[in-house]
């Protein structure tokens, strides 16, 4: 899976660091930051809940295409 | 508004003294198509919305605003204990993207995660002294004045830089605030404006000689105006006092009911759920016309989420008025959704879990000084909560 975020819309709830801490984590101004652009299957757990969590809509999960 | 023969029509209040919480007519509410048309005390019509996924849908809807000095936004007579604040500069809960983004901005380094854990040792005192004064007291407390209403006040003390001199000050005033009962309008009136007063000057103090606290970095930063700050401090005590306590009381019944669970951090957000103490919290107006639930809300027209009818929707949650820590309760929107979600959800998930943790390790023999059944319930203001908490041990 491939992550990708928004901090112009990101509210800084941080449920992304708790859901997901090895893949997220929020810079200075507290918004998010990606750690793992591509993490591996076992991550997908923590990424999904991250991504249902976020309620600011600012994280996107995508399944990149083989010929990326 | 027009009514039609399938319309369901129910007046405000919504509970009722001595019902469970959530009221059982949530339920059905919830299982109706469409939604439940309601008439305020003022007789203005709202939309009550039950489902989780149409409360989270309102909650990021950008055609609903939050602003209460919309024609249309909701007035359900009440607010958390305090005169309404709408016209204070700084209060941002009122206002709507893009203006509300500058503060929130402003605001969320101080409550991330990693901000939080830093404060957890500073919580941990606070929990401990306010136990150390519970049992210098004796053996017995009433544990939402002697123990839940305390520990909020005084972290938000803390986070605000105010000096432990003026502490106790700050907490009796606090106190007075959200103590319907035992206080009259005038008392918490004058609380408010001593408040409100002693915020000013704290900000003052502040920008002379600033220190390591929130207010001393938002003066730093600049991004916010002086004449802000006021708002935005009170509004940070409000939003996270009462609460935060109510939370502490209603799970450490819970907790007492359910003791296999002391212990075991995982509980935290079950509690939120199952409680939803700020049940009616969210409330909005349409801006443009939007569809819910197959639903016309026309643009002007009041909505009012119920956060605990959203908590409480068995097609999310199942089963859910059990009390199960190992459900996945975390989509839970008892912090709200959307860009207003709480701030500080992230520091009161600390402030429960040290709560918890220290008091049941504290006080081993912890029990109810009266039957459950009889237990004051908060059931006529804005928030779900405890009056009192009789505890002996």
């Amino acid at each position: 899976m491939r992550i990708t975020v928004k901090t112009e819309t990101c509210v800084g709830a941080g449920q992304c660091v708790l859901s997901a801490p090895d893949v997220f984590d929020q810079d200075d101004d507290g918004l998010v930051t990606v750690l793992d652009a591509e993490p591996g299957p076992e991550h997908s757990d923590d990424v999904n809940l991250a991504w249902q969590l976020c309620p600011s809509g600012s994280i996107t999960v995508t399944e990149p295409a083989v010929q990326d | 508004m027009t009514d039609t023969d399938d319309q369901l029509v129910v007046d405000f209040p919504l509970r009722k003294e001595g019902e469970e919480f959530p009221p059982p007519r949530y339920a059905e509410y919830r299982q109706r198509e469409g939604l439940v048309l309601s008439y305020l005390p003022d007789g203005k019509p709202v939309w009550l919305v039950t489902r989780h996924a149409a409360v989270r849908e309102i909650l990021t809807s950008k055609k609903i605003s939050s602003n209460p000095d919309r024609e249309g936004f909701p007035n359900i007579g009440e607010t958390m204990g305090v005169p309404r604040q709408d016209q204070i500069p700084g209060w941002f809960v009122g206002l709507d993207s893009p203006d509300h983004d500058r503060f929130r901005k402003a605001l969320i380094p101080e409550f991330t995660v990693r901000k939080v854990r830093e404060m957890r040792p500073a919580i941990q005192a606070v929990v401990d002294r306010v136990i150390d004064d519970m049992l210098a007291a004796g053996n017995e407390a009433d544990l939402v004045n002697d123990f839940a209403l305390p520990i909020p006040s005084l972290v938000i003390s803390a986070l605000l830089g105010v000096p432990e001199a003026d502490r106790e000050f700050f907490e009796s005033r606090t106190r007075t605030l959200v103590s319907i009962r035992t206080s009259t309008d005038a008392q918490r009136d004058t609380a408010s404006r001593e408040l409100l007063r002693y915020i000013n000057r704290l900000i003052e103090i502040k920008s002379k000689w600033p220190g390591d606290d929130l207010p001393s970095r938002l003066l730093a930063g600049g991004v916010l105006e002086p004449r802000e700050l006021p708002g935005v401090l009170l509004l940070l005590l409000i939003a996270g006092h009462e609460t935060t306590a109510n939370n502490i009381g209603l799970g450490i019944v819970s907790l007492l009911e359910n003791p296999q669970w002391i212990g075991d951090d995982r509980v935290v957000d079950e509690l939120l759920r199952l409680h939803s103490v700020a049940d009616l919290v969210s409330l909005r107006v349409a801006v443009e016309d939007v569809e819910i639930c197959g639903q016309t809300i026309k643009a002007g027209e009041g909505i009012v989420p119920l956060v605990a009818a959203a908590n409480h929707d068995e097609t999310v949650f199942a089963c859910p008025h059990a009390f199960n820590p190992e459900r996945s309760a975390k989509q839970h929107v008892a912090f709200g959704y959307g860009v207003h979600q709480c701030l500080g959800q992230n520091l009161v998930r600390v402030e429960m879990e040290l709560a918890y943790r220290t008091l049941f390790e504290r006080v081993p023999g912890l029990e109810l000084a009266m039957g459950p059944e009889g237990l004051p319930y908060k059931y006529d203001g804005v928030l779900h909560g405890l009056h009192t908490l009789p505890v002996r041990w």
